[in-house]
């Protein structure tokens, strides 16, 4: 209970698995289906959830977590009613580590320590914010340690050795590597710099922290190359959100749990 | 001492950095960039050739002697920033950084715009410096200023409709931020305002100096004394703090900006982030936005394009804070009175963005002294903007006709 993506990740290494880590708008397509796209994507096997609270100006998303963000946004989700969604996903996902993925300004502008006990009253584990460097983050950190609170930084295929040293020592939970120049938005292909910095990031790394790889990812065949290359979670995104987008009730949903499940598949070298 | 802001990258504790991991290097690589030449004398000597024998500096400093007359007050004196080539002072922070840009090796240049004046600024200084220009713009303005589209093109720019948010200014930003996280190898950003992560703010106050710079050594030579009064329109507040900087640290210089009151504060429906707007974090930056209690950026609203944006500039922010300088409104309606106001005495038709500093400069001349002086920046000129005037003086027209029918 104390960390329960440690404690994740833990349970995999011993299998010898890789986590597959799946990224849902809260309240998208609405708030009840968002609960329910998280059960179909846990039941296929997904390890740990991120949800994405909506902002106005999501600067790191291409345009299909845009629309969601959107989508969620004009039908009145607000970070709160967020955390509302995050609190009944915990009640019935006791041991599910649960991350929220949004932008700085919505943590400043509620007041980070009312945002940030809020959430951890309401089930969360931890936060992913890609528009918070390192070298703003000394109020977050401190907040979020005193919480227990997980702050998962990133870093990206250009990123200097000596930056990425530095943001190693500050990440907890993971390290989310950025696998692209780019935004989020699914791809068909990776180029050959990806694997390489995957590899480059898990030789800092180490083994002070699991190594997350995100932005693109949308076929199993992508989540075992970079498995393969020293990743130990796959993050899954606008993949999840165009299943989402492109269907609709039961068949959705099946299709979402199914697709969970053949990424999970990659993630256990099956 | 104020001008020795920004230290660490913050004004007070405004600005900052809150950018993408990705653009962490590309920051970097520019701020020590910009260290290098901004202290470079060749450097200097080059964007200070293109400043004068190209674009046209010094701009004249302009008594206004009819509008004194007219007002009865302090003197007002004008900047013709509106003379600068490409009508309106965007030109001095697009030479500078389009300069610093090719002298970094990079090639291809994105830039953001609202009504166009900053895309049409980066295409100039694009063509002129043999760089190549992409231009993102709101869909809703590339729809509402075909005219400055096509003069980006006619000056060899693509320009690129935004379909995303609000489809307006800010979204133009997310997008050339976006653009720049996928190309940041090539791709020089040059912001159009003194917004965005440091290094930007300082720099576009840099280059915008030149302003307030002129304005000092203008006004001793013709008057032998400081203003009493600088007054500038803020919309990011690039024009304004170029006016201030000079001045931040003489005391006895009051400094005044002016934001789009829109249709009043209290209707909502303004761009007025510093007089209404919360903290918060937009666009690489700590600083007053107008958001809801939710941190959602709102949609502004302001008669004049170019001050229709939800943030403003870091140093803004903190001069607020300290109260150095002072900021208020003119409404919608105020500034087209200033328009009309320096038509009809001056012979000047002024852009829509410092109509809304020459209304709050005829306020303040009224309560001022007569041997009292006051400087207005004139950042641009109205061009672009009579289209805008004509249908609001029709549609106010319309209205009245309709008022005094029902009177009947
Ligand atoms: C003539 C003119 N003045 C002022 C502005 C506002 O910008 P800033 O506040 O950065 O000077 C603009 C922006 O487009 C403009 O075109």
């Amino acid at each position: 209970m104390q960390n329960r993506i440690a404690e994740k990740f833990c349970e995999l290494a011993e299998k010898g698995e890789s986590a597959l880590i799946c990224y849902v708008v809260a309240g998208y397509p609405d708030p009840e289906t968002s609960k329910q796209v998280i059960n179909a994507l846990v039941n296929g096997g997904a390890d740990i959830i991120e949800v994405g609270i909506p902002f106005s100006d999501p600067i790191a998303d291409g345009p299909t977590i845009q629309a969601a963000s959107n989508a969620a946004l004009r039908k009145g989700m607000t970070p709160n009613k967020a955390l509302h969604v995050v609190r009944s996903v915990r009640k019935q996902h006791p041991n599910l580590p649960l991350l929220a993925m949004t932008y700085s300004n919505i943590l400043v502008r509620a007041g980070m320590k009312k945002f940030m006990s809020n959430a951890k009253h309401c089930g969360l584990d931890g936060f992913i914010l890609p528009d918070m460097p390192v070298e703003e983050a000394d109020i977050y950190l401190l907040t979020a340690s005193k919480l227990n609170l997980a702050t998962v930084f990133l870093v990206s295929p250009n990123t200097s050795e000596a930056r990425l040293r530095e943001i190693v020592a500050r990440t907890t939970g993971f390290l989310y590597v950025v696998s692209v120049y780019g935004i989020t938005g699914a791809r068909s292909s990776f180029q050959k710099y990806t694997l390489d910095t995957i590899r480059t990031v898990k030789q800092v790394a180490g083994a002070k922290v699991p190594v997350a790889v995100g932005f693109g990812i949308s076929r199993p065949a992508h989540a075992k190359n970079m498995i393969a290359a020293g990743a130990e979670a796959i993050i899954v995104g606008s993949a999840v959100i165009n299943k989402i987008s492109e269907g609709s009730g039961k068949k959705m949903l099946n299709d979402l749990q199914n697709f969970a499940r053949s990424m999970k598949k990659a993630c256990k070298n099956e | 001492m104020l001008g020795s802001y920004p230290i660490d990258g913050k004004f007070g504790k405004y600005g900052g950095k809150y950018i993408p991991e990705t653009l962490a290097p590309a920051i970097e690589e520019l701020e020590s960039a910009y260290e290098k030449y901004r202290n470079d004398p060749d450097f200097q000597n080059e964007l200070s050739y293109y400043l004068t024998e190209y674009a046209g500096r010094p701009t004249p400093l302009y008594f206004a002697e009819n509008l004194t007359k007219h007002i009865g007050g302090a003197k007002i004196y004008l900047k013709r920033e509106d003379l600068l080539h490409g009508g309106a002072h965007k030109t001095n922070n697009t030479l500078g950084q389009a300069l610093l840009a090719k002298k970094m090796g990079k090639k291809r240049i994105i830039a953001e715009t609202g009504a166009g004046q900053h895309g049409v600024g980066t295409a100039i200084a694009c063509a002129v410096l043999g760089l190549s220009a992409e231009i993102f713009m709101g869909a809703k303005d590339f729809e509402r200023q075909k005219l400055n589209v096509f003069r980006m093109k006619l000056l060899g720019a693509n320009v690129y409709p935004v379909e995303s948010g609000s489809k307006t200014l800010k979204d133009a930003i997310n997008e050339a931020i976006r653009d720049w996280i996928a190309n940041v190898k090539t791709t020089y950003y040059l912001i159009g305002s003194a917004v965005g992560p440091h290094p930007y703010p300082m720099m576009v106050r840099d280059f915008q100096s030149v302003i307030g710079g002129e304005i000092k050594q203008q006004i001793w030579e013709i008057e032998g004394t400081m203003p009493n009064a600088v007054v500038a329109c803020v919309g990011g507040g690039s024009n304004a703090i170029g006016s201030f900087y000079t001045f931040l640290d003489n005391k006895d210089v009051r400094l005044y900006g002016v934001e789009a009151g829109g249709k009043g504060i209290k209707s909502g429906m303004h761009s007025a982030s510093l007089a209404a707007g919360s903290e918060g974090v937009l666009h690489g930056m700590f600083t007053r936005l107008l958001q809801d209690e939710c941190g959602q950026v709102v949609e502004t609203h302001s008669i004049s394009a170019g001050l229709d944006y939800p943030g403003v500039g870091p140093e803004h922010a903190m001069l607020k804070e300290l109260k150095r300088a002072i900021y208020a409104a003119s409404t919608d309606q105020e500034a087209i009175e200033g328009f009309i106001a320096l038509s009809r005495l001056e012979g000047i038709i002024p852009a829509l963005e410092p109509s809304h500093a020459i209304s709050y400069a005829m306020k303040l001349a009224k309560e001022m002294k007569k041997d009292d002086i006051i400087v207005v920046t004139l950042s641009g000129r109205g061009d672009k903007d009579v289209e805008i005037v004509q249908d609001y003086l029709n549609k106010n027209k319309n209205n009245r006709k309709k008022k005094t029918k029902h009177a009947k």
